[in-house]
């Protein structure tokens, strides 16, 4: 059926025929007999890149296909989303061996973007964790690994689903002993001490920052750094200890229609930042949380991304390599200076990665969310040129609008990925909105 | 653990039905025209709710290999749900007899066999349920759809005269109504979001309704009262419009 789909960011808005299968042999009918096709999961990527004129929902492809619990092997459909797949291996003791800031995505979308978590410095990206794969591509259905068909493989973590449909996924999983963990929260009061504690706390498996954008002056980058180790059971509380792997039900808030725009402005933001920050009335707090809060905040409140209005907003995210300290200042301070950043903003530090055509590499990466308005976007083409200009690259996941130089002169094997999509998907058979926009010439 | 046999197991209603009676802990039979097709499921449901899951080839329309099927289950099912249906195209239907007959025999005639066999097993053992997924377009015949609805309307009424025969030896029949239901049968139609229910929704409601023994169930349940309204649409005024 033909639809208006928007995607996370709720821009862009795009008609869009959208199908669904349950079983494989559907999936390959409908493959073989279209073109301009494109795999879309839970709709939780931000911009264009699962809409197409095709769009082909895997969410009803979303069964658990093996788990080996002595091992932490765990294989499923390309369509089963985190969420479901916690509430199965968290009470046999397994987690997720990566996990991005919401659980409401697919496996499929998570392969598509190698997503990437609070602990990337210290177990990469989600590939990294990856046993095998299966992909219909253009050729037919394929199974791939980092030792069968590598180069199929790479090019499908982080490729943004061109080269063709995740159909399943095999992964290995991390033993915890607890659904709790053990955090630390420390204030840092500006930039220069936020990133001297992220080299001080590297040796956490988990780590992140909420970095205040609109701040100047000596509190320039004010942050909270946030680390944590999954909780043994001697760690937890004696109540929770009894059933140290189940966690307490809780309501969920939901934001139930668009926000007006006017909710969110320049006071409100600074208000909600101070507010936020002073929260924590201590330097350093350490407590055990149960696992949802630490990784999935925002996944308390369902829709929130309904706070930015109908016209919807992007959420910018870019990566710095390490040596480039001052161009994560300048940037900053460009946002600062606007005053347009929103909410939050989160800092992170990335390990050493260098696949094929995945996001991370070693440095700094900053992700926040602009509400879209006029004069947003040649802002955002600015901030571009600071990123190409010190070495970065965008998230393409949370891209909805980078110009199509920008992707081909910031990531350094786009044409070497460009040459293998094409012997997977020769034609151009499976394409979105995002391929085109950034003219990705198959032929 | 009790177990249910499930037949059209493909579908979308029939994995979230599926799901629910796992979760209760029930012990699974999974009928289907293809049995290959239905492995993911099976290793899903075994795996998700550790329950015993096992796997049957049924074909609504051959009538004759029913009984041989039944015969052959690993255990008499203490519930059946007859999921299976064919909703079809009512304007190819309409020229082509195919295409209707179809219609006619996946809906009412492959139910009325299968359910026959079930029926006879369950007076016998004095204990069972049935339940029946029927549909709201069998309250009323409509032009954009009559074939099937007729197919449930005979369905619907064979689903009661069940009901009443098998009280008096023991077991229990339910209908159930849906409305619309966002699945596959219907991802081509434009359904108004406000009445249409998730297959999960359905399944719940007729997990719950089914313990409770109810007889007659609409899903949601503001459907019993909009078929209601629909129902008692005098016909001179029903005929001329175009539903």
């Amino acid at each position: 059926m033909r639809k208006n789909i928007s995607n996370w960011g709720n821009y862009p808005v795009l008609n869009c025929e959208e199908v669904s299968f349950s079983m494989e042999e559907q999936l390959t009918q409908y493959v073989n007999t279209h073109d301009h096709v494109i795999a879309r999961g839970n709709g939780r990527c931000y911009g264009d890149a699962s809409l197409g004129e095709h769009s082909v929902s895997t969410l009803r492809f979303d069964k658990v296909l093996a788990f080996d619990e002595e091992n932490g092997v765990f294989e499923c459909q390309s369509g089963l989303t985190l969420d479901q797949i916690l509430d199965i291996i968290v009470p046999r003791g397994w987690f997720l061996p990566v996990t991005p800031g919401t659980k409401f995505i697919t496996i499929g979308g998570a392969v598509a973007s190698d997503v990437h978590g609070k602990n990337h410095h210290s177990e990469g990206s989600f590939s990294n964790h990856i046993v095998s794969m299966k992909v219909l591509t253009a050729k037919g259905l394929t199974e791939c690994s980092p030792e069968t068909e590598p180069d199929l493989f790479w090019a499908t973590c982080g490729g943004m689903g061109l080269t063709g449909i995740i159909t399943t996924v095999r992964f290995t999983l991390k033993k915890i002993e607890t659904a709790y963990i053990r955090q630390k929260q420390i204030k840092a009061r500006n930039l220069d001490e936020v990133l001297q504690l992220f080299e001080e706390h590297k040796h956490y498996t988990y780590s992140m920052a909420w970095i205040d954008c609109l701040q100047k002056g000596d509190s320039f980058g004010r942050s909270i750094l946030i680390v944590g180790e999954h909780a043994t059971k001697d760690q937890v509380a004696a109540k929770a200890a009894k059933a140290p792997l189940e966690l307490p039900r809780k309501m969920k808030l939901t934001v139930p229609f668009n926000l007006p725009g006017f909710v969110l402005n320049n006071f409100t933001v600074k208000l909600f930042n101070a507010l936020y920050y002073a929260k924590n009335t201590k330097r350093v707090i350490e407590n055990t949380v149960p696992y949802e809060p630490f990784f999935y905040p925002l996944d308390a409140i369902l829709h929130w991304n309904r706070g930015y209005g109908k016209d919807g907003f992007v959420q910018y995210q870019f990566v710095l390599p390490m040596d480039k300290k001052d161009g994560l200042v300048a940037i900053l301070q460009k946002i600062s200076e606007k005053g347009w950043g929103s909410f939050l903003a989160v800092l992170k530090t990335f390990g050493k990665q260098d696949d094929l055509i995945s996001f991370p590499m070693e440095g700094y990466t900053l992700a926040l969310d602009f509400p879209v308005r006029n004069g947003l976007f040649p802002f955002l083409d600015e901030l571009d040129a600071l990123v190409l200009q010190y070495g970065g690259r965008l998230y393409l996941t949370k891209d909805a609008r980078m110009q199509e130089r920008v992707f081909w002169d910031s990531y350094p094997n786009a044409e070497r990925f460009r040459e293998i999509v094409k012997t997977w998907n020769p034609a151009g058979k499976f394409r979105s909105a995002q391929s085109d926009r950034l003219n990705f010439q198959f032929a | 653990m009790p177990t249910v046999l499930i037949l059209g197991a493909g579908s979308d209603i029939a994995v979230a039905l599926a799901r629910r009676y796992a979760a209760a802990g029930f012990t699974l039979q999974l009928a289907g025209r293809n049995p290959e097709q239905l492995r993911p499921l099976e290793q899903d449901l075994r795996i998700r709710h550790r329950i015993a899951v096992t796997v049957h080839a049924f074909d609504a329309l051959d009538f004759t290999s029913h009984a041989g099927f039944y015969r052959a289950l690993p255990a008499p099912p203490d519930v059946v749900l007859c999921v299976f249906g064919y909703l079809g195209s009512q304007e190819k239907g309409q020229q082509d007899w195919q295409e209707a007959s179809r219609i006619l025999h996946t809906n009412f005639t492959g139910a009325v066999s299968i359910l026959n066999i079930v029926a006879e097993d369950m007076a016998a053992r004095g204990k069972g349920t049935i339940i029946g997924i029927s549909s709201v377009a069998g309250d009323r015949g409509r032009m954009s759809n009559y074939l099937y609805g007729s197919a449930k309307a005979g369905f619907t009424a064979y689903l009661s005269g069940l009901r009443n025969r098998l009280w008096h030896s023991g077991a229990h029949v339910m209908t159930v109504e849906p409305g619309f239901v966002a699945t596959q049968m219907t991802g081509h139609l434009a359904l108004p979001a406000l009445l249409t229910a998730q297959p999960g929704e359905v399944a719940d409601d007729i997990f719950k309704a089914a313990e409770k023994k109810k007889n007659v169930l609409y899903t949601k349940w503001f459907w019993r009262y909009i078929m209601m309204i629909i129902k008692n649409i005098p016909e001179p005024i029903f005929k001329k419009k175009k539903l």
